[in-house]
C-alpha cells in the first residue's frame, strides 16, 4: 500500500515537473524596470507590438529603480528601462552597460489630501511647496526604497533644506516599497506623497487625494533605456537585447510611446535621440 | 464594507468567466505549489522519520533547529536562493533565476521544514507506543519506518496540507526569485501584491478569494483521499 501510494507521489511529481519545463524554449530577454512603468500598462501596451514583430518575448522585472539597477548589475537582465539619470550615467561610467538612450519623459507631482492641511496648492515652486509641508509637519509619505522616485525626491528635500533623516517616523514617513503602495499608505492617512503622473493617472485607490503642485521643471521625470554590457556579463542576449532597445527608440517603438492613452490622457512623451549625455 | 462586497462580485465574475491570464495564474500557482509541496513530502517524510528514531550525537539540537526552520521568514530565502541563482551567483550557469523552477526551490525549502519536524514529532510518538512490540517481531529502527509511515499516514497528509498553506500562502519568496514577469511567473499571491500596488483593491481582494477558493478545493481533494483510502484499508 505504501509503495502505491509513492508510486502515485511520484508520478503526481513527475507530470508537474515536465510540465514546469515546457516554456523554456522560447525566444526571450529579460528587462530591468520600475514599477511606474509596469503599473501605468504602458508595458502591456507596448510589449505585444514588439513581440509581434520580431518573435522576441520580453520578461520584464518591475521593481524600483535602485533594485533595477542592481539586477542589471548582477547580470540577472539583458536591458535596463529606468528613470533616474545620475544612477543610469554612473552604470554606464561602470562599464555595467551602455550606451545610454533617452526613451520617453512624462513628469512627477505632488499629490495630498483635497483638504490640503500644508496650504501648498498651486505652488508653483516644489521646493517651497515641500517646505511648507515639512514646516507645517504634515504627514509625508516618502518611497524610501532608493527608488528613481525616492531619489527625485530626497533631491527637492535637498532643495527645501529641510532634514528628512531628522524627522523620519514622526511627519516624514518612509513606506519602504513601491509607488503604488505608497500612494496606498498616502491615502490611507491622508497624508502628501511625491508620484509619476503615469502611475498616478492608472492609480485607482486615490481615496481623497488629488494633484496639488505641479510643472515645476525639477519635477520633470526622464526615463532612459540600455543594454547590459556583454564584456561585464557574458550571459547576456545582447543581440536579442540590442533590438528591443533600438525598437524602443526608433520612429515605430516611439509612436507606440506616444499612443499609451489612459482616460483620453498621454502618459509618456517620447523623446529618443540624444545619447548619452 | 462596500469594498468588500465589490470584491466577493469581482471574485464570482472571475471564476465564473474563466478568464485565460486568470486560469493561467492558477494553473502556474497550483503547479508550483504542489511540486514544491510533493518534493519536500518525498524528501521530508524519511526525513522526519529518520530523526525520530535514529539516535545520533547532536540530535536534541538537529530536533530544536529543524522546529526553528519552520519559521524560515519568505523573503530571506528569496534572497538567499537569488544569490545563489543569479548570474553571478554560484549556480548562475544554470539561468534558472525567474523560472518557475526557481519557485520551486524557494517553497521547497520553506515547506521541507514543516514537513519534516511535523512528521518528526508523529513519528516519534508512534515509535514510543510501537517500539516494544516492533522490537519483539525482530523490526529495527530502519525497517520500521515504512510501517510507522503508513501508519500515521493521517496525520502526515495534515503534515502535508500544513506545507502546501505556507507555500500557496506566501508572496516574499516567489516575488524576489520569479520576479512576477506576466505569462512567466506570475502567481497569485504575487497578483494579488501588483494589482494592491496598482490601487486596484476590490480586483486584490477578488483574487484572494479565488487563491482561498483554489486551497479550500485543494483540502477538500485531501479530505476525499483521506476517507477514499480509510474505506479501501478497511
Amino acid at each position: 500500500m505504501l509503495k502505491r501510494f509513492m508510486t502515485a507521489a511520484a508520478g503526481l511529481l513527475l507530470a508537474t515537473g515536465l510540465a514546469a519545463g515546457a516554456h523554456a524554449a522560447d525566444k526571450f530577454i529579460t528587462v530591468a524596470s520600475t514599477t511606474s512603468t509596469q503599473n501605468s500598462g504602458l508595458f502591456e501596451h507596448m510589449l505585444p507590438a514588439f513581440t509581434k514583430k520580431t518573435g522576441i518575448a520580453v520578461h520584464v522585472v518591475a521593481v524600483g529603480t535602485g533594485q533595477a539597477i542592481k539586477l542589471a548589475e548582477k547580470c540577472d537582465a539583458d536591458v535596463l528601462f529606468v528613470h533616474h539619470k545620475p544612477s543610469e550615467l554612473k552604470f554606464v561610467a561602470a562599464g555595467y552597460g551602455g550606451p545610454r538612450h533617452d526613451v520617453m519623459y512624462n513628469d512627477f507631482v505632488v499629490v495630498g489630501p483635497k483638504s490640503d492641511p500644508a496650504g501648498i496648492k498651486g505652488m508653483k515652486d516644489v521646493a517651497a511647496a515641500m517646505a511648507e509641508i515639512a514646516s507645517k509637519k504634515q504627514p509625508f509619505v516618502s518611497r524610501g526604497d532608493n527608488s528613481g522616485t525616492n531619489k527625485k525626491e530626497l533631491e527637492l528635500w535637498k532643495d527645501a533644506k529641510v532634514d528628512t533623516k531628522a524627522a523620519s517616523g514622526t511627519w516624514y514617513r518612509e513606506s519602504g516599497s513601491g509607488m503604488g503602495a505608497t500612494l496606498n499608505t498616502a491615502a490611507g492617512m491622508n497624508g502628501y506623497t511625491l508620484t509619476d503622473r503615469g502611475t498616478w493617472l492608472s492609480f485607482k485607490n486615490r481615496g481623497d487625494l488629488q494633484i496639488l503642485v505641479e510643472g515645476d521643471k525639477r519635477l520633470f521625470n526622464q526615463y532612459g533605456i540600455m543594454l547590459v554590457s556583454e564584456k561585464h556579463c557574458p550571459s547576456v542576449k545582447a543581440e536579442l537585447g540590442q533590438s528591443f532597445v533600438d525598437w524602443v527608440i526608433s520612429k515605430d517603438g516611439q509612436k507606440n510611446i506616444a499612443d499609451y492613452k489612459l482616460g483620453g490622457e498621454q502618459l509618456f512623451f517620447p523623446n529618443a535621440g540624444k545619447t548619452g549625455s | 464594507m462596500n469594498d468588500l462586497l465589490q470584491a466577493f462580485g469581482q471574485a464570482l465574475r472571475l471564476l465564473t468567466s474563466l478568464d485565460a491570464s486568470l486560469l493561467e495564474i492558477i494553473a502556474l500557482s497550483l503547479r508550483v505549489s504542489l511540486t514544491a509541496v510533493g518534493l519536500a513530502a518525498l524528501f521530508g517524510l524519511p526525513l522526519g522519520a529518520a530523526i525520530a528514531l535514529f539516535r545520533f550525537p547532536g540530535r536534541r539540537t538537529a530536533v530544536v533547529l529543524l522546529n526553528a526552520m519552520m519559521g524560515l521568514p519568505p523573503v530571506v530565502v528569496g534572497l538567499v536562493i537569488y544569490l545563489l541563482l543569479s548570474r553571478s551567483g554560484p549556480l548562475g550557469v544554470l539561468g534558472l533565476l525567474f523560472t518557475p523552477t526557481a519557485m520551486i526551490v524557494a517553497q521547497f525549502v520553506l515547506v521541507l521544514p514543516i514537513v519534516a519536524a511535523l512528521t518528526r514529532q508523529s513519528m516519534e510518538d508512534l515509535w514510543h507506543e510501537y517500539e516494544e512490540q516492533l522490537r519483539s517481531l525482530g523490526s529495527t529502527p530502519a525497517r520500521a519506518i515504512p510501517t510507522l509511515l503508513w501508519d500515521g499516514r493521517f496525520t502526515l497528509l495534515t503534515a502535508i496540507l500544513a506545507g502546501f498553506g505556507r507555500a500557496s500562502a506566501e508572496v516574499g519568496a516567489v516575488m524576489i526569485v520569479g520576479g512576477n514577469i506576466d505569462h512567466v511567473t506570475r502567481m497569485m499571491t504575487t497578483a494579488i501584491a501588483l494589482e494592491t500596488s496598482k490601487g486596484d483593491l476590490p480586483l486584490a481582494l477578488g483574487l484572494g478569494f479565488v487563491l482561498l477558493t483554489l486551497t479550500i478545493a485543494v483540502n477538500g481533494a485531501a479530505e476525499l483521499v483521506r476517507r477514499w483510502s480509510k474505506g479501501w484499508t478497511g
